[in-house]
């Protein structure tokens, strides 16, 4: 064995007090590297398959009938909810596994907490390991997107970081929600049959939310993909929004993420020293 | 190998759970390069007591200093000088042994030049040279509990913490992982130990701490507390199981102390053999008869009453 210097020697607490985050996105990215055929399947086949049935397929009933929507080609319109969507099940796949599995499953959040890394690090390197696997694949999604024409300028571009937005905010959030878990099966079914499914349908992804009736429109309010679609649409082809209207979806998104980021600090602290 | 500076000081040190009082006020000091042990059943406090050390448990009442510093003030400059091995293994499933080891030593913000070679040492200390791109699932239950003691000397802790390392193994694995500690303490590494092994706790404690529920009952080298607490030898004799009760008393005429557990009784002498020869010339003739060493589970039946493992 070679002369031992001792951790007294090696070891930098204050340096992993600021670093400590990027050590589990480097856990994060070296499990992501294991699975890159999957991972690049996925973001590939999604959005072709969907952008073949939705945007072509309806796409072409829709602006055959009316000229498109909001003064654009469906899949114009239909562009920022969809990368709105893909960011958002993307950031939460990423966070929810890996919640649970550090928690309940194998236990390793338990082992970082052993290290200088705190708990709040942990739930950051998550988030932003979350966000670094959401990015690929709304690229991969974006250019998909470009080569079907979706785009109608090169602002259409602009609907990635607002996708991101979508992923930070919701990702955040339901980071907290897997910590806060007690029962993962209980967990998954409300995740996907309350929130996700009517997320997806009535945030106005495939037409306008203004076009519901009042008393269903409120889901949309509270979802962050209505939020981020209607900055999407502003920024990509000029969809009308009043002043107040693009501050109250960029503040309704930073609020989201930083109760979420708050949220989700607290339960991996309780959990960690329960 | 201990030296005279503490690393490890509690006084009066509580952990209460609601009603329930897990450590009930108790005063230890660790010293460098000792290896100390926390001995007791289940529930005594042990666990309780060395999560409050590794700065992921808050105390409820009295001091505790680690490394001079107090871990619900200074968690992670403590964290950054232990090394540890939790009871459960919590090895990254996803990763390979090789892996584990690395990232690993990225929580410690070690880099990368320095942790390479260090994997190669950690693999040949836990004798898994050879499963270094085996996935962690596929490991057996020794493999992964070397593992585990491998990766918390990943920094090259000051101290080692390992809670009940040896539970759930086979004999066989047990004598290969108590070798590799032997190792670490003569290196000097300061070692901290829960077991509710006495034989574990004979084999790798320089000195031990005897707990149950929540208190401390003894605190000396394990010789010391054989010792205080028990005689030279101990003779175990059978009657039967519905005899023993009966000639307890007459058993109690030949020796200051006698333990009648359900199966057997202990009789406690400086010499076996010659009780044993006592016994004969009373008439008494048990089924079957055992004479040996006084052990740590003699001192530990004599201070609780109670049997380590029941």
């Amino acid at each position: 064995m070679s002369t031992r210097q001792g951790s007294l020697v090696l070891v930098d607490a204050e340096k992993i007090k600021r670093r400590g985050a990027f050590a589990v996105v480097e856990a994060r990215v070296m499990i992501f590297l294991k699975y890159i055929p999957g991972l690049v399947s996925a973001a590939v086949a999604n959005p072709f398959l969907y952008l073949v049935a939705v945007g072509i397929g309806v796409g072409k009933l829709i602006n055959s009938h009316s000229g498109g929507v909001d003064g654009v080609k469906y899949l114009t319109f239909l562009a920022p909810a969809l990368l709105s969507t893909a960011a958002i099940q993307n950031a939460m796949d990423e966070v929810v596994f890996p919640t649970l599995e550090g928690f309940k499953w194998n236990k390793s959040f338990f082992a970082i907490n052993a290290t200088p890394i705190s708990a709040k690090q942990i739930a950051n390197g998550v988030l932003l390991a979350a966000l670094l696997r959401t990015l690929f694949s709304v690229t991969v999604y974006g250019t998909i997107v470009f080569l079907f024409g979706g785009f109608s300028s090169a602002r259409g571009w602009l609907a990635l970081p607002t996708a991101l937005a979508a992923g930070a905010a919701f990702g955040a959030f339901i980071m907290g929600m897997a910590a806060w878990a007690k029962n993962d099966d209980q967990f998954f079914m409300i995740l996907g049959r309350f929130i996700m499914m009517p997320l997806f349908l009535f945030s106005g992804t495939f037409y306008q939310l203004s076009t519901m009736p009042i008393c269903l429109r409120w889901i949309g309010w509270l979802s962050p993909l209505w939020h981020t679609t209607e900055l999407g649409r502003y920024l990509t082809y000029g969809h009308h929004l009043s002043l107040v209207m693009l501050l109250v979806h960029i503040a309704y998104l930073f609020s989201m993420f930083a109760f979420g980021m708050k949220f989700a600090h607290r339960q991996f602290e309780r959990r960690l020293t329960k | 190998m201990a030296t005279h500076e503490v690393l490890i000081e509690a006084k009066q040190l509580v952990k209460r759970y609601g009603d329930f009082t897990a450590i009930a006020g108790i005063d230890f000091q660790v010293r460098k390069g000792e290896s100390f042990g926390f001995l007791g059943p289940n529930g005594a406090g042990k666990s309780t007591t060395m999560r409050i050390i590794a700065a992921t448990l808050n105390r409820t009442g009295g001091e505790i200093t680690i490394l001079g510093k107090d871990p619900e003030k200074f968690g992670p400059e403590i964290k950054a000088h232990l090394g540890v091995v939790p009871q459960t293994d919590n090895l990254d499933q996803a990763l390979t042994v090789e892996e584990n080891l690395y990232i690993y030593g990225r929580y410690f913000g070690l880099s990368k030049k320095f942790i390479r070679p260090k994997i190669e040492e950690l693999l040949d200390f836990a004798q898994l040279a050879d499963k270094r791109d085996v996935k962690v699932e596929a490991l057996s239950g020794g493999m992964k509990r070397r593992l585990t003691i491998a990766r918390a000397l990943v920094s090259e802790p000051e101290i080692l913490m390992l809670d009940e390392p040896t539970t759930g193994l086979d004999p066989q694995a047990r004598h290969i992982l108590w070798d590799r500690l032997f190792r670490l303490k003569e290196q000097g590494v300061t070692l901290l130990i829960t077991t509710h092994y006495m034989d574990e706790a004979e084999q790798l404690c320089d000195r031990l701490m005897v707990m149950d529920k929540g208190s401390i009952m003894a605190e000396d080298s394990p010789a010391g507390l054989i010792k205080t607490y028990a005689t030279k030898e101990v003779v175990e004799v059978r009657f039967g199981s519905d005899r023993n009760a009966q000639v307890a008393p007459q058993l109690h005429e030949l020796v200051e102390r006698i333990e009648v557990l359900p199966d057997r009784i202990l009789m406690y002498a400086d010499d076996g053999e010659e009780l044993l020869h006592s016994l004969s010339q009373k008439g008494l003739h048990p089924l079957t008869s055992l004479v040996r060493r006084s052990s740590l589970e003699d001192v530990f039946l004599r201070l609780t009453g109670r049997t380590l493992i029941d």
